[in-house]
């Protein structure tokens, strides 16, 4: 089980989108995330489609943890194309179910915008199949650096965030020990009605949290004798720098932020 | 006369003021590159002493100097430059999400430039013949392994001492023996002091001075031979007796004349087989 544990989404490989600086992945994603919704006709939706099945392509990423992740929304994409189809009614009449008409503009609409929750959906799971969490914390840190001023704390929580993903496995391996050990007094975690099974769980969580809290003091501790003070005269071993390629990729994402503009109608 | 280093001067520690105390009237020296063993059974005071080493803790009476500064709350973050500590627990002080990460943590802290940091995590991995991990998540290693990362971390920021607070405890055989190697290879090559603390005698026997406590007394200070000596002694308070010093003890009383008090299985087998040339 050890090996084979990935934190989050993350597929390993050294395509140019993993290699690309999180800051700037995030950025695109950002200006991605805006940008979609402003295209209203086909030469728009084509040229934002035709990048993210691009991108999709260049990550290498199997198709089948493109589609795992993408499996809880399927429903939501579905649904919003059907809501689409029976409430809009706007230009002619296409076919008559039993009473129900459904119009031309309805069937666009929808194929609009579930394409359009598709493609969002998409490209923000891009980001995490192929950042890891922790290369997310550090460009968050960076890219939330101007808040120091309002006295936001930035280097806490990114820290937080670092150390919390540093003992899920941890923690991971803790719980599964706690349940053997109880299983092996006779809690039973996998048969009985819902109401037992969620009972069991408790014998599980009690032990799991005093020793969550016991770690936390000692970890204080060790992190206190090894010379921490918090985030003030402290140096960075992992830094981001922004390559020339990211600047590439950058412009390429403009143009076609451009041609977005250019092509859709006003 | 070796240079004093750390210096115990009548410390007396209790955790709260109903309490008993922990520490009483302790007073004791340690050298420049000296390494010392303190040993003691649960509840003797030995962790305490540790955490006063590094100002985690203060005491209430007396007081602590560590090469010429006294630890107070003002100095503490000077005395931690030069103390540096490994808990028990491997888990519970790797802060880093890999290897390199970890090591790096105390020299962020510290300010130290980036490519000083690069230089030295390269070189306390070799130190600690961890080189082959440096891109390793805590939970693909051993916890002998992450041990090794622990004494890592603390030796990049070149302290004077290090202390290693019942390091090997929650170890295997095999993790243990890891670490003592580690230890003694590191002893050997830097200048620097140890202090091991352990309830194991087992472990005392490579240390130049042993320091034995008991409720929160010093109750000895001597050579490791010298103290394996007091065999019934250690036993009445609490100390596990290593079988080689039983063994030895069996075969004096059956007039068997060994000339030395032995540490280890190979100093015994040393005196047996030469026992006949001698008498």
């Amino acid at each position: 089980m050890n090996s084979m544990m990935i934190i989050g989404q993350y597929v390993p490989g050294n395509s140019l989108v993993h290699r690309l600086d999180p800051r700037m992945k995030i950025t695109i994603i950002f200006l991605f995330v805006i940008v979609v919704f402003f295209a209203n006709n086909l030469a728009s939706y084509s040229i934002l489609t035709a990048f993210a099945i691009i991108t999709t392509f260049i990550t290498r990423i199997p198709l089948r943890f493109i589609l795992k992740g993408l499996t809880p929304i399927w429903f939501l994409i579905v649904f919003t194309f059907v809501l689409h189809l029976i409430v809009t009614k706007e230009g002619t009449v296409l076919v008559e179910i039993l009473g129900f008409k459904i119009y031309s503009g309805a069937l666009i609409q929808g194929l609009a915008i579930s394409l359009r929750f598709f493609l969002l959906i998409l490209i923000t799971s891009l980001l995490t199949l192929t950042t890891t969490p922790i290369e997310i914390t550090d460009a968050i840190e960076d890219m939330l650096h101007g808040l120091k001023k309002i006295k936001f704390p930035v280097h806490e929580l990114a820290l937080m965030m670092s150390i919390s993903l540093r003992f899920i496995p941890t923690l991971l391996q803790e719980t599964d020990k706690i349940s053997k050990a109880q299983a092996s007094r006779g809690v039973d975690f996998r048969t009985g009605p819902i109401k037992e099974r969620i009972k069991a769980i408790v014998p599980l969580l009690v032990p799991l949290f005093v020793s969550a809290f016991k770690r936390a003091e000692e970890l204080a501790m060790a992190m206190e004798a090894r010379g921490y003070q918090g985030g003030e005269g402290r140096t960075k071993l992992r830094q981001l720098k922004i390559k020339s390629s990211d600047l590439i990729v950058l412009l390429f994402f403009l143009a076609i932020v451009v041609g977005l503009f250019l092509t859709r109608s006003y | 006369m070796r240079e004093k280093f750390i210096e115990f001067r009548n410390v007396s520690f209790r955790y709260g003021e109903e309490q008993p105390w922990v520490l009483e009237n302790v007073s004791f020296e340690i050298y420049k590159d000296e390494w010392v063993a303190i040993i003691g059974h649960n509840g003797s005071g030995k962790s305490t002493i540790a955490k006063l080493m590094n100002g985690l803790l203060y005491p209430q009476q007396g007081e602590i100097i560590i090469n010429g500064i006294q630890v107070t709350a003002e100095t503490v973050w000077d005395v931690r430059k030069q103390v540096g500590m490994v808990f028990q627990n491997p888990d519970n002080q790797f802060v880093g999400t890999t290897v390199q990460d970890d090591v790096a943590f105390g020299m962020e802290n510290r300010g130290v430039p980036r490519e000083e940091m690069v230089r030295r995590i390269e070189e306390v991995l070799k130190a600690v013949r961890m080189e082959d991990y440096l891109l390793t998540e805590p939970h693909r290693l051993s916890g002998g392994q992450k041990q090794r990362i622990a004494i890592a971390s603390v030796l990049a920021i070149k302290p004077q001492v290090l202390i290693l607070d019942e390091a090997t405890a929650m170890l295997d055989p095999r993790g243990r023996k890891e670490i003592m190697q580690t230890v003694s290879e590191i002893q050997e090559r830097n200048e620097i002091s140890l202090i091991t603390i352990t309830h194991d005698l087992q472990e005392v026997v490579q240390a130049e001075r042993v320091i034995v406590m008991n409720k929160g007394h010093v109750w000895d200070e001597a050579t490791p031979r010298e103290v394996f000596a007091k065999k019934d002694e250690l036993r009445e308070i609490g100390l596990d007796v290593p079988f080689v010093a039983i063994l030895a003890d069996e075969l004096k009383r059956n007039n068997m004349r060994l000339s030395n008090e032995p540490l280890n299985h190979e100093e015994l087998l040393e005196e047996l087989w030469t026992l006949h040339s001698k008498m």
